[in-house]
């Protein structure tokens, strides 16, 4: 009885202490929804008035409509390169010897753990001498190195819940390697996949450091604009972007979760 | 099936494999018959997974040769050289129900959609798996998703088949049922299969022909019968079957266990590092009198008899060779009646059943 009751004391315990802990991530995300709402022309919390107005301000800016536009489709590059070459060096590695696999690893790893300020001036100043600054290529070479590491770790561990002699006996039954990897393989590692594809295009949206020193001008994406904004005039106009970046995020996760669902149901 | 297929013949020479400074494949060579049944033993690591994979190409030889009837494989790339290939772990694709993985290696084949149906189907009766093909992979046991396995790499009639320790995941009733079924079937189709396991039994069981690998090397390739009457080293006897041992002197081709020398009608082969006389406990005769002349005397006084089942277990304690084990079976000495603890009796080894090998091979 009293075994019984010492857990039930903790597992009060451990709820108490996990709902401070989630309150205290997303209450500070969720606070700009409220005052992107705001009908004054400051940023306050609780709004005392309700409006769509910065809303209006945002869609109807040709600035941030540009950087937006920059954004996504910086993203979405970026998604679309570092997708398929993360997919590939994972497998590559995954087939590796384990003496290699595990010294690439670290090198593979590095952009995650090298602080982003460092590879943002190591990047404008290459980028200096090879005329990419403030360049929309420029901006995705460099979100494609960040994101990489995330495309290569979800897919490298989605191989190692795969059974690889599947490949191997697709081959033996006459496939070609390639052949093999794109009807056998990929088919197991799908949500692995899609789930990088996801936290690179995440990685790409959100990121500002390198974007503040690389984008710029007609190339500038809506955190570096953002990030000016913030400095120069506080308006809610930065709630209401934060506002639509959530959600397009929060889209983003819902839409990979229900594609990984439907997958589960399948087998 | 059809005629169209024919089996052909394996020449492996020289084939070598280093990692670092262990040799996995060590000079190996092997001829295997067209339609022969040649199991590869050995223990775990001796190299037999490793030979099956550069048979397979999934594994590059540093040096050597591989030929399938008489094209060169060495260089050939795993899907052109059209083995069908059986994995320890099934590799079935979950994804697909069992009539789309047997019919995979036709759809690569671009063979046309009603014929892989008819042909799928086809190789499912043939492992007994009739009206299966709907089911997704998850809903079979484990000795039929073994059965949609096999289907799948014999169902493009493939010249050679090559099996990886097939059964090693089933449990023992099932694994013994599958071997008779295994073997069956290799009569029934026309391939040459190579045939992996660390299963003595098994390979005996199921084999025309068993290559003993050890230590990246063959040391033995023979009949099953052969191989356990003549073993030609200590590990191969000690491998196959259950036996005793004990060290003895050979001289002129002559063995002798403690100053006295053994009839042997077996050639003795030679080696290195002295000579063991192997016992097979179920070779050795228990008489009522004396040891007959002509064979071997081992007589001993009894220390402990176990009860096995089938068999009795009678534990002879030899006055200068030490503990000699025999095997009696039980319905005999049911008949015969056992012999008492710390009774003597007589033990007869005959001529043709003494063995006497060299602890390793030159």
């Amino acid at each position: 009885m009293e075994q019984v009751g010492q857990r039930k004391i903790d597992g009060l315990w451990l709820t108490v202490v996990g709902t401070a802990v989630l309150f205290f991530l997303i209450l500070p995300t969720l606070i700009v929804i409220p005052m992107s709402f705001s009908g004054a022309s400051f940023l306050e919390f609780p709004p005392t008035s309700f409006s769509f107005r910065w809303y209006e301000t945002y869609f109807t800016s040709p600035e941030w409509m540009s950087a937006t536009k920059t954004s996504l489709i910086a993203a979405v590059l970026t998604v679309a390169i570092a997708t398929p070459l993360g997919s590939l060096c994972a497998y590559g590695l995954h087939c590796s010897s384990p003496r290699i696999r595990s010294t690439a690893q670290i090198l593979v790893i590095m952009p995650i753990v090298v602080p982003v300020i460092l590879i943002a001036v190591g990047v404008f100043s290459l980028y200096a001498k090879l005329g990419l600054n403030y360049t929309l290529t420029g901006i995705v070479i460099a979100h494609t190195a960040l994101a990489l590491p995330f495309v290569i770790v979800t897919v490298m561990s989605g191989l190692q819940n795969y059974d690889f002699d599947q490949e191997l006996a697709a081959r033996s039954l006459g496939a070609s390697r390639a052949y093999a990897l794109w009807t056998i393989t990929v088919p197991q590692v799908k949500f692995s996949i899609q789930t990088g594809a996801f936290l690179a295009f995440i990685t790409s949206l959100d990121e500002v450091v390198i974007s503040m020193l690389v984008s710029g001008g007609e190339n500038a994406t809506i955190t570096r604009r953002m990030f000016n904004s913030l400095r120069d005039q506080l308006d809610p106009t930065i709630a209401a972007i934060s506002t639509c970046l959530i959600v397009v995020s929060i889209a983003a996760l819902i839409g990979v979760q229900l594609i990984g669902r439907s997958k589960n149901v399948d087998n | 099936m059809s005629s169209a297929a024919q089996s052909l013949p394996i020449e492996i020479s020289s084939l070598c494999k280093a990692y670092g400074p262990v040799k996995a494949l060590d000079d190996v060579s092997l001829n295997i018959a067209a339609g022969e049944f040649l199991t590869l033993l050995g223990p775990s690591g001796s190299g037999k997974t490793t030979l099956l994979m550069a048979l397979a190409g999934f594994m590059r030889p540093d040096g050597g040769s591989i030929r399938f009837g008489d094209r060169e494989m060495i260089a050939t790339p795993p899907h052109k050289r059209g083995l069908g290939m059986v994995f320890q772990s099934y590799a079935l694709f979950p994804f697909m129900t069992v009539a789309e993985n047997v019919a995979y290696p036709l759809k690569i084949r671009g063979v046309s959609k009603s014929d892989q149906k008819t042909r799928a189907e086809r190789a499912l009766d043939t492992v007994q798996l009739g009206g299966y093909g709907d089911r997704r992979i998850n809903q079979l046991s484990g000795g039929q998703r073994q059965r949609v396995a096999l289907a799948r790499a014999m169902v493009f009639e493939p010249q050679i088949i090559l099996m990886d320790e097939p059964l090693s995941a089933l449990d023992k009733k099932l694994r013994e049922h599958m071997q008779i079924e295994l073997k069956a079937l290799h009569q029934k189709l026309d391939a040459t299969v190579v045939y992996v396991t660390h299963d003595q039994r098994e390979a005996l069981t199921m084999s025309d022909r068993i290559a003993v690998v050890n230590h990246g090397r063959i040391e033995q390739v023979e009949t099953p019968e052969r191989l356990y009457r003549q073993p030609h080293s200590f590990f191969v006897a000690d491998f196959i079957g259950e036996s005793i041992s004990l060290p003895v002197k050979v001289a002129n081709d002559t063995a002798q266990l403690n100053g006295r020398v053994l009839k042997s009608d077996l050639p003795i082969a030679h080696g290195s590092g002295g000579h063991r006389l192997v016992i097979r406990p179920e070779l050795l005769e228990v008489t009522s009198g004396a040891v007959p002349e002509t064979a071997n005397d081992l007589s001993g006084r009894v220390n402990d008899i176990i009860y096995q089942g089938d068999s009795v277990l009678v534990m002879v304690q030899h006055d200068s060779a030490g503990q000699i084990n025999v095997r009696v079976p039980a319905n005999r000495a049911g008949q015969t009646g056992l012999p008492s603890k710390g009774e003597q009796i007589g033990l007869a080894l005959h001529p043709e059943d003494t063995i006497i090998v060299p602890e390793h091979v030159s």
